[in-house]
C-alpha cells in the first residue's frame, strides 16, 4: 500500500462511516459501532501516514480532479502541519465518540443518527481541509466543514437554536464567501497558483502596500479563527450538545480557522515576505486585542459553556499571534499550540458536558461543593485547566514559551501580553475547581432541587472515562512537545 | 444522416408537434413528446461531441447569404446539448403534475406548444440567419404564451396577457433592429453582416446604433434584465410546473446567448465595448438586478415566486459577465449560463414535487417539510447550496470563473458586488431552509408516509440534476475546457 492509497482511505473512511450510521439508525447498537470502527480505522490511517513525513521527509501527494477550477486541481498533499491538525482531529474522534454515546444517551438527546452523521462528515470535511494541497481545496472543505456542522450547532431545533445558527452561518459564511474568496481569487489572479508551496507564492508577486491588505482578507476571511470583532459567532455555537462543542469549537472547526491562517502564512506568504514587509504588524495587535479581551469577557461569564468559549476566542488568538510574529519559534509555538489547547480544552469541555448530565448545572455559581460528588471530572478539570494556563507539568506549558520566544525577537511587548493573559486564565478557570472542592453547596440549591440535588454522582462512565483520559493527554504532551516540534521544524527551515 | 444532424434538432420537435395535436390520445401524447425530445437531445449531444470547425448546413441547398444557413460552433452544439436535456428533463417530471395541472383534454395540446416552444428556441440557436433568429423567437414565444396561459389558477392568464404584450414589444423591437441592419448591409445572413459592419460607411452610421439600441431593449426585455423584468415573477409562478422548469433553464439561457451573438458577432466586441462604451451601462444594470432580484427574492411568500425573483438576479450575473467585453467575461457568461440552467432547472423540479406532495407552494405551508417530506427538502437544500454557488456544486465553478474575469480586468467593485449578492442568495434559501426545518409542521399535516409518499416523477430528475450539478462541480475539467474554445471563438466574432 502506498501513501496515496492512505490519504484516500483516511477521507473515506469518515464518509463511509456517516452513510453506515445513516443506513443503521433504527438500531442504536450497530449505530455507535459504527462510529467507533469509522474513527479508528480514519486515526489508524492517519497514523499510518506519520512516519513517511515525520522521519523520512515525504510529502505524500493525490490528485483526485484534475483541474477542478481551471489551473486548480482537487488536490491532497500531506505535510507536517497539515499531518498535525490531522492527527489532533483524529486522535480525539475516538475520545469524544465514547464520550458523545455516554452524553447523548445520558441527556436523552432526540434525533442522535443525524448527530453522528453530521458529526462523521464535520471530520471527513477536517481531515480535507487538513491535507488541502491548494487553497481551493481548503476552501471547498473549509465551506463543507461550515455546512456539516450546522445541523449539529441548531441540534436542539428550539428558536434559540435557530438564531445561534443565524449567527454561526451568518459569520462563518459571509466571510468565507466575502473576505476568504475574494483573498484567494486575488491570490490567484497575482501569484497564478494557488499551490501551497514552502516559502510562499506571493513573494514577488504582490506591493508591499497590498500585504497587510490581502494578509486581512485572510485572517477575518477564515472567520472560524473567531479573531475579534468576528468571534460572535463562537459564543452561539455553543447551543450545540456538548461533544459538539468539544470536538468541534475547540478542536475540528475552530482549529480549521487558525491552522488555515498558520498555512497561508507560512505556504502563500511566506515568512520572509511578512517580516520584509511588516505586513504583518497590526494583525499581532489585533490578536494581542483578543487574547486580553477574551480573557476579560470570560469573567463575566457565570455559564459554564460561554467561559470556555471566550477563552476559546483568547486561546485561538495565541496562535493568531504566533502566525503573525512570522518568526520560527512563533510558527512552531502557534503550530504547538493547536495540539496542546485542542487536549487541554477538550478535557474542559467534557467536564462541562458531565456536570451537565449528572447534575443538569449549567452555571458556575451552582457549581460550589460538586467536587465531593465528582471528584474524577473536577479533578480532570483541573488538569485541563493548568494546561490553558501553561504550568508545567502540562503541555500547554510549552506552547506558550515558544511563542513567548517567538515574541522576544523584537516584539518583547507581546511577551508582557501573554502572561497577563496567563494571569487571567489563572482568575477565571482556577476558581471552579476551588469552589467545587472546598466551597459547601449553596444552602438554597439544596432546597430548590430537594435533597435530590446530592443524590448523583459521577457522570456516566462512557463520559468520565474520556475526560480522564484527555487530561491524562495534557499531562503526556508535556514529555512529547519534543516530537511534535520536531514535526513541525521543516515548516521554518530552508 | 450525420450531415442532416442540425436541421434535425430543429425539425423533429417542429414536425412532431402537428402530430400530436392529430393523435389527440393523452398517453400516446406523452410518450411521443418524450420520444421527439430525446431524439433532440440525442442529436443535440452529438453535435456538441463530435463538433471541431463550424459545420454550416445549407437550407434547401441554397449557399448563403442569399439561402437560410444553419451554424454548428462548439458555442451553439453547447447551448443545444443544455436546452434539449432540459427539455426532456422537464417532460420527464411532467408525467403526474401536468396531468394535474393540464385538465380538460387539453394535454395534447400543452405538449404541442411545448415541442413548438423547444423548437423555436433551438431553431434560433441553430441558425446563422438574423431574421430566422426572429422567426424562431415568435415561435418560441407565442407557444410560451399558450403554455403560461395554461396553468392551474386564474392568475396564470394574467401572467400570460403580461408576458405577450411586452414580449410582443421585445419581439418587434428585435424585429426593427434586424430590419435596419437589413437595410445598411443588404444582407441578412449574420456572418455577413458582420463582415459588413467592419466597413466605415455602414458601422459608423447612426442607422446602426438605432438598430443596436432597439436589438439590445428588445432582446433586454426577453432577457428580463433589469428594469425589463416584469414579466418573468408572473409567467414563471404561474404556469405549469413542467414549463416553469423548463423556461427557468432555457427561456432566458437561449436569450442571452442570442444578446451575446449580437453583441460580439453581429456588432463586433470592439464597436459594442470600445466605441460605444456598452460595457458601462451593461454593468450598472447588471449590479442592479442582482441586488434587486435577490433582495425581493427574499421578501417572497411563494417558492416558485421566490425562484423567480433570484432568477432575475442571476440574469444580472450574467449580463454582468458579458459586460466585462472580455474573454475571460464570456467565458464565465456562458459557464454560468450552464451551471445556472442546470440549478434554477433543478430547483423548478423540486418546486413540483413539493407542490405535489403539499399542494401548494406557499412558503408557510412548507413548515416541517424536513420531517414530512425529508428528501424533497434535502433536495431543496442541494439546490439552493448551488445557487448560492458553495464550492463542490457547478455553481462555484461559474462565480469563480465571473469572479476570476471581475478581477483579470481590474473591476474590484464588480468582484466585490459579485460576492455580496451570493449572501443575498445565502438569505433567501436559508429563509426557506428554516421554515422546512424548524417550524412545526401544522396539526392536520399528514404524517412522513415513506419512499412511496414522493413524486418521484418529480423527485427523481431533481435528484439527477442535483448529483450532476455536484459532480460538475468536482470533475468540471472537461466542460470548462469545451466551454473555453466555444468563448474564444464566439468572442473573435466566430458564429
Amino acid at each position: 500500500m502506498n501513501a496515496s492509497t492512505a490519504i484516500v482511505a483516511a477521507l473515506l473512511t469518515p464518509l463511509a462511516g456517516a452513510l453506515l450510521v445513516a443506513l443503521t439508525g433504527r438500531r442504536p447498537n450497530v449505530r455507535e459501532t459504527m462510529t467507533a470502527l469509522a474513527s479508528l480505522a480514519t486515526l489508524a490511517w492517519v497514523l499510518w501516514l506519520v512516519p513517511a513525513v515525520a522521519l523520512e521527509g515525504n510529502r505524500p501527494e493525490l490528485v483526485l480532479a484534475r483541474d477542478m477550477l481551471p489551473g486548480v486541481d482537487l488536490a491532497f498533499q500531506v505535510e507536517p502541519l497539515g499531518l498535525l491538525y490531522a492527527l489532533v482531529a483524529t486522535v480525539l474522534w475516538p475520545v469524544t465518540s465514547a464520550y458523545a454515546v455516554g452524553y447523548m444517551r445520558g441527556h436523552h438527546e432526540t434525533h442522535q443518527t443525524r448527530f453522528f452523521v453530521c458529526f462523521a462528515l464535520a471530520i471527513f470535511a477536517a481531515l480535507g481541509i487538513a491535507f488541502a494541497a491548494n487553497l481551493g481545496t481548503l476552501f471547498l472543505f473549509y465551506e463543507v466543514l461550515t455546512l456539516s456542522t450546522y445541523p449539529l450547532v441548531t441540534h436542539q431545533q428550539t428558536d434559540e437554536a435557530k438564531r445561534a445558527g443565524r449567527v454561526y452561518l451568518g459569520i462563518l459564511l459571509t466571510t468565507s464567501v466575502c473576505l476568504l474568496l475574494l483573498a484567494i481569487a486575488w491570490t490567484a489572479t497575482t501569484a497564478g497558483t494557488l499551490d501551497f508551496r514552502p516559502g510562499g507564492i506571493l513573494r514577488g508577486h504582490i506591493p508591499a502596500a497590498s500585504v497587510p491588505l490581502l494578509l486581512g482578507l485572510y485572517a477575518y476571511g477564515c472567520g472560524k479563527a473567531a479573531l475579534m470583532p468576528l468571534h460572535r459567532w463562537l459564543p452561539n455555537a455553543m447551543v450545540a450538545p456538548t461533544p459538539v462543542s468539544a470536538l468541534l469549537h475547540a478542536v475540528a472547526v475552530v482549529k480549521a480557522g487558525v491552522f488555515a491562517i498558520l498555512k497561508v502564512v507560512v505556504y502563500v506568504f511566506g515568512l520572509d515576505l511578512l517580516r520584509e514587509t511588516g505586513g504583518s504588524q497590526w494583525l499581532m495587535w489585533v490578536a494581542a486585542f483578543t487574547i486580553l479581551m477574551g480573557s476579560f469577557i470570560a469573567f463575566t461569564k457565570d455559564n459554564l459553556k460561554a467561559r470556555l468559549a471566550y477563552s476559546t476566542i483568547a486561546q485561538l488568538a495565541y496562535i493568531v499571534l504566533g502566525a503573525a510574529l512570522a518568526t520560527p519559534d512563533g510558527i512552531l509555538g502557534g503550530g504547538l499550540h493547536i495540539a496542546t489547547h485542542a487536549v487541554g480544552k477538550i478535557t474542559l469541555f467534557f467536564c462541562a458536558g458531565a456536570i451537565l448530565v449528572a447534575s443538569h448545572k449549567k452555571n458556575i455559581s451552582e457549581m460550589d461543593g460538586l467536587g465531593r460528588a465528582m471528584p474524577l471530572t473536577m479533578g480532570a478539570f483541573f488538569v485541563g485547566s493548568l494546561s490553558i494556563i501553561g504550568v508545567p507539568p502540562m503541555g500547554g506549558s510549552w506552547s506558550k514559551w515558544m511563542l513567548a520566544l517567538g515574541a522576544a525577537d523584537g516584539h518583547a511587548i507581546f511577551i508582557g501580553v501573554l502572561m497577563l493573559s496567563s494571569l487571567l486564565n489563572i482568575g477565571y478557570l482556577i476558581p471552579i475547581p476551588i469552589r467545587a472542592f472546598f466551597f459547601d453547596p449553596k444552602p438554597e440549591h439544596a432546597h430548590g432541587h430537594g435533597s435530590a440535588a446530592h443524590a448523583h454522582g459521577e457522570a456516566p462512565l462512557l463520559c468520565v472515562v474520556p475526560l480522564c483520559i484527555t487530561a491524562a493527554g495534557c499531562l503526556a504532551l508535556f514529555f512529547f512537545a519534543d516530537q511534535i516540534v520536531d514535526l513541525l521544524r521543516p515548516l521554518v527551515e530552508g | 444522416m450525420k450531415e442532416q444532424l442540425p436541421v434535425l434538432v430543429v425539425v423533429v420537435p417542429l414536425l412532431t408537434a402537428p402530430l400530436l395535436v392529430l393523435l389527440r390520445a393523452p398517453a400516446a401524447v406523452r410518450i411521443l413528446s418524450l420520444l421527439a425530445a430525446a431524439a433532440s437531445t440525442a442529436a443535440a449531444v452529438t453535435l456538441a461531441l463530435t463538433v471541431e470547425a463550424p459545420i454550416s448546413y445549407h437550407l434547401g441547398g441554397w449557399p448563403p447569404p442569399i439561402g437560410i444557413e444553419y451554424r454548428v460552433t462548439q458555442a451553439t452544439a453547447f447551448v443545444l446539448a443544455l436546452v434539449t436535456t432540459i427539455a426532456t428533463f422537464s417532460l420527464l417530471l411532467g408525467a403526474r403534475g401536468t396531468r394535474s395541472e393540464v385538465t380538460n383534454g387539453r394535454t395534447h395540446l400543452f405538449y404541442a406548444a411545448f415541442l413548438l416552444c423547444l423548437a423555436g428556441l433551438l431553431g434560433m440557436v441553430v441558425t446563422g440567419d438574423a431574421f430566422n433568429v426572429f422567426v424562431f423567437l415568435e415561435i418560441s414565444s407565442l407557444s410560451t404564451y399558450a403554455l403560461v396561459a395554461m396553468g392551474r389558477r386564474r392568475r396564470a392568464f394574467t401572467a400570460a396577457l403580461n408576458y405577450l404584450i411586452l414580449g410582443t414589444i421585445g419581439g418587434t423591437f428585435v424585429l426593427i433592429g434586424i430590419g435596419l441592419l437589413f437595410q445598411m448591409t443588404g444582407t441578412l445572413n449574420a456572418l455577413d453582416i458582420a463582415r459588413h459592419m467592419t466597413q466605415a460607411e455602414v458601422g459608423g452610421t447612426r442607422t446602426v446604433q438605432v438598430a443596436f439600441a432597439f436589438l439590445v431593449v428588445g432582446f433586454g426585455i426577453k432577457l428580463a434584465v433589469f428594469p425589463l423584468h416584469q414579466w418573468l415573477p408572473n409567467a414563471y409562478a404561474e404556469s405549469p410546473s413542467a414549463v416553469s422548469s423548463f423556461l427557468a433553464g432555457t427561456a432566458t439561457k437561449v436569450i442571452y446567448f442570442q444578446t451575446m451573438r449580437a453583441l460580439l458577432v453581429l456588432f463586433g466586441a470592439s464597436y459594442v465595448f470600445g466605441t460605444l462604451r456598452f460595457g458601462l451601462f451593461l454593468g450598472v444594470l447588471s449590479l442592479l438586478g442582482m441586488f434587486a432580484g435577490s433582495l425581493a427574492a427574499i421578501y417572497q411568500t411563494s417558492l416558485k415566486r421566490l425562484l423567480a425573483y433570484s432568477s432575475i438576479g442571476q440574469v444580472g450575473y450574467l449580463t454582468l459577465a458579458l459586460s466585462f467585453g472580455s474573454e475571460a467575461g464570456t467565458y464565465a457568461g456562458l459557464l454560468h449560463m450552464g451551471a445556472h440552467a442546470i440549478t434554477k432547472t433543478a430547483l423548478f423540479v423540486v418546486a413540483a414535487a413539493i407542490v405535489s406532495g403539499v399542494g401548494t407552494d406557499r412558503i408557510d405551508a412548507l413548515a416541517g417539510l424536513g420531517k414530512r417530506l425529508p428528501l424533497c427538502a434535502f433536495a431543496f437544500v442541494l439546490g439552493g447550496l448551488g445557487l448560492i454557488g458553495v464550492p463542490g456544486t457547478a455553481g462555484f465553478v461559474s462565480k469563480w470563473a465571473l469572479l476570476e474575469a471581475a478581477l483579470a480586468d481590474g473591476h474590484l467593485g464588480y468582484a466585490a458586488a459579485l460576492l455580496l449578492s451570493s449572501l443575498l442568495a445565502v438569505v433567501y434559501v436559508w429563509r426557506v431552509v428554516e421554515v422546512m426545518y424548524f417550524r412545526q409542521p401544522p396539526p392536520d399535516a399528514p404524517a412522513a408516509r415513506g419512499l412511496r409518499g414522493y413524486d418521484w416523477g418529480a423527485l427523481g430528475p431533481a435528484l439527477v440534476l442535483m448529483v450532476a450539478s455536484i459532480l460538475l462541480g468536482v470533475w468540471s475539467s472537461p466542460i470548462t475546457g469545451y466551454v473555453r474554445t466555444a468563448a474564444t471563438q464566439l468572442f473573435r466574432g466566430g458564429l
